[in-house]
């Protein structure tokens, strides 16, 4: 019997394919940034609540699923357990849109696609529609009056795309197996994407304070020397980037000072992992990785981007 | 001094330069971080969903209201049974005009300016109307031999004479009565036509209508394309519809049987379909897609539109979400502006 393989033996098997996509995985996310336990300071309101409980809700859904699943879809017509397990399913889903049009909303008050998270905007989006199609063949299984006549309706809809001659929302075998299989499928892909891009990507920080909010706080941009600087401009480079201080970055009074980490480096453009004094990082606006190879951005790179991610 | 020479004169041939847009880019956080428990936040609100729908299941059940059937249909309103059947023997029923994807009646499709999509993809599902909802429903019946010389008779006359029968038929059954389990009709140069949508009425009424429409080679039927398509052409479905608010002009496809929610967030699908001119429009179907496909790619795509990614931070509601960071401003706060500041 062969020992187990050391750290050694591991570092050569980098080389596989299996090792490769562990490394990629451990880069994109590790643990700290996967399940943190630490959140910016600024996370802190209700509107912040609402992704959980539509995670939370969907669950609900998809156990209640499950569970009809178990006995078959003309169970519930004759069961008063089936009927009611079948409520907790229609509730569930009332209450996982309710959530989600919520956090739909406040991530558009927040424009939570800033700093590179266009893709986790993005992901919600086709969440919420493929959510769309997922309820409405739920509708279409139920074997019920309801499920004919929103069938019957909704057909010269999906016709007049000419989806209707393959998605036949009157075939109940169809639309039983996009409900069940096919769909939830994709919600659950897409939601896992989503969640995913926002661990990595982290939650969006708030718009930069106005000079009014600032004066109201008692701070003045004339005490650091940054006042009323020319916008940036993309032929003056060097101009600003002299403009930007070396971020001093003391931890709030009101925060414990403990649960402020020691700085450290963050894949460039991404945001770093944990809190903490370090220079600042400017996120802009493109989807792609930065193909610096993970360094944190120098001062002088801060408004260099890729070609390919104008 | 162009992008690209920008990017030469810092030595680095792959990178720009690029301006600072408050609603594209930020400054990554590198202020206070504070205790933030995600798994436990994630269960709790399992937990909270949890309790809600079972309260709601509990408080308010679901609905489930039978389902209309060609028995029921022909049981409560056998008239207008008998007179559906007869525009599908004839070809004039709203689904044997229907065109793309069951049949090629010619002007049909909706359109959405030259393009037809429907026309575009063509007949998948055929259905010859007369066919399939009569005469071989019927040809299934056995020890009817009136029924088999009638459909022999039909089937073997020529189109110019079965649209005599049918005609012919059509103006006295829209004067028809049913008593005493039997369709009542005045006589007439309406051939064997009589005979055929009598046995039909009565293979209705028996459920037996039903079962022929769903047969299928494989026995187990998970197909009721035909079944509904019958039942929506007749006015009794629709009825049902209109009483309980189903209708399309009643908001009817958000809405559900009962005091329920039923798909409210297809509010605004739905609200197309009141307006002008997609209300009154032969192509309301494919505008209101078309619009709602539009924007939803608007939706998609609205961190990559300047002006409409713009909107959250003009409308200010972001400083109700953060008013306690606003609130809370410290002086690490400058090293973190953005440069335009």
């Amino acid at each position: 019997m062969s020992a187990p393989p050391s750290d050694d033996t591991l570092m050569v098997e980098r080389d596989t394919w299996t090792g490769k996509i562990r490394e990629t995985a451990l880069e994109a996310f590790p643990p700290d940034r996967l399940l943190p336990d630490r959140q910016p300071a600024y996370v802190a309101s209700w509107a912040y609540v609402f992704g959980a409980l539509s995670i939370g809700a969907f669950a609900c859904v998809m156990l209640s699923g499950g569970v009809l699943a178990i006995e078959g879809p003309a169970w519930w017509h004759s069961s008063s357990v089936g009927l009611f397990v079948n409520s907790i399913h229609l509730w569930s889903t009332e209450f996982f849109f309710m959530f989600m049009v919520v956090h739909l909303w406040a991530k558009f008050f927040m424009a939570a696609w800033r700093g590179r998270r266009k893709a986790t905007w993005i992901t919600g989006v086709l969440a919420f529609v493929i959510s769309i199609a997922t309820a409405f063949t739920g509708y279409l299984s139920q074997q019920n009056f309801d499920s004919e006549w929103i069938g019957t309706q909704a057909k010269d809809g999906i016709n007049s795309t000419g989806a209707g001659a393959f998605w036949n929302v009157l075939n109940f075998g169809q639309m039983l197996m996009w409900h069940i299989v096919l769909l939830p499928l994709v919600v659950v892909a897409v939601v896992g994407v989503h969640v995913l891009l926002v661990r990595r990507r982290g939650v969006v920080p708030p718009f930069a304070p106005t000079k009014v909010q600032l004066e109201k706080a008692g701070l003045s941009l004339q005490a650091v020397g940054m006042a009323s600087p020319p916008l940036a401009v993309a032929e003056e480079p060097a101009t600003l980037v002299s403009e930007v201080p070396p971020a001093p970055a003391q931890p709030q009074a009101a925060g414990p000072s403990d649960e402020t980490p020691p700085p450290q480096a963050s894949p460039a453009n991404d945001p770093p992992l944990q809190g903490g004094p370090g220079p600042a990082e400017l996120s802009t606006g493109s989807m792609a990785d930065d193909p610096a190879g993970g360094q944190s951005p120098a001062t002088d790179q801060l408004w260099q981007l890729p070609e390919d991610q104008s | 001094m162009s992008p690209s020479s920008a990017s030469a004169k810092t030595g680095n041939g792959a990178h720009r330069v690029r301006r600072f847009k408050p609603d594209r880019d930020v400054v990554e956080w590198q202020g206070e971080y504070r205790r933030y428990d995600l798994a436990k936040e994630v269960f709790v609100c399992f937990i909270v969903v949890l309790i809600i729908v079972v309260g709601c299941s509990i408080l308010f059940s679901s609905p489930d209201d039978a389902p209309v059937t060609v028995k029921s249909w022909s049981n409560a309103l056998p008239v207008d049974f008998a007179q559906t059947a007869m525009t599908e023997l004839d070809g004039t029923s709203p689904l044997a005009t229907y065109g793309p994807p069951y049949n090629n009646t010619p002007g049909a499709s909706q359109q959405l300016g030259p393009i037809s999509l429907e026309r575009a993809v063509g007949v998948r599902i055929p259905i010859d109307t007369a066919k399939v909802f009569v005469l071989h429903p019927l040809s299934t019946l056995p020890d009817r031999p009136a029924l088999q010389v009638a459909l022999s008779s039909y089937r073997g006359a020529s189109s110019a004479q079965q649209a005599k029968w049918d005609a012919a038929y059509e103006k006295v059954v829209a004067n028809a009565t049913f008593s005493n389990g039997q369709l009542n009709v005045k006589s007439g140069p309406y051939g064997p036509v009589g005979v055929l949508i009598a046995n039909l009425v009565s293979m209705a009424r028996s459920g037996a209508l039903d079962g022929a429409l769903l047969a299928s080679p494989q026995e187990y039927a998970t197909n009721y394309t035909n079944p509904l398509l019958l039942i929506a052409d007749g006015s009794y479905m629709s009825d049902l519809a209109t009483q309980r608010h189903l209708q399309g002009n009643q908001w009817g496809m958000m809405n559900e049987t009962g005091n329920f929610p039923g798909q409210a967030w297809l509010w605004l699908y739905t609200l197309w379909y009141q307006v002008p001119p997609m209300n009154s429009s032969s192509n309301g179907d494919v505008e209101v897609w078309a619009i709602m496909m539009a924007l939803t790619v608007l939706l998609a795509l609205l961190p990559f539109i300047p002006v409409l990614r713009s909107v959250p931070r003009r409308l200010g509601v972001y400083r109700l979400i953060w008013r306690n960071h606003y609130n809370s401003l410290g002086p690490e706060i400058l090293s973190q502006l953005p440069p335009d500041q």
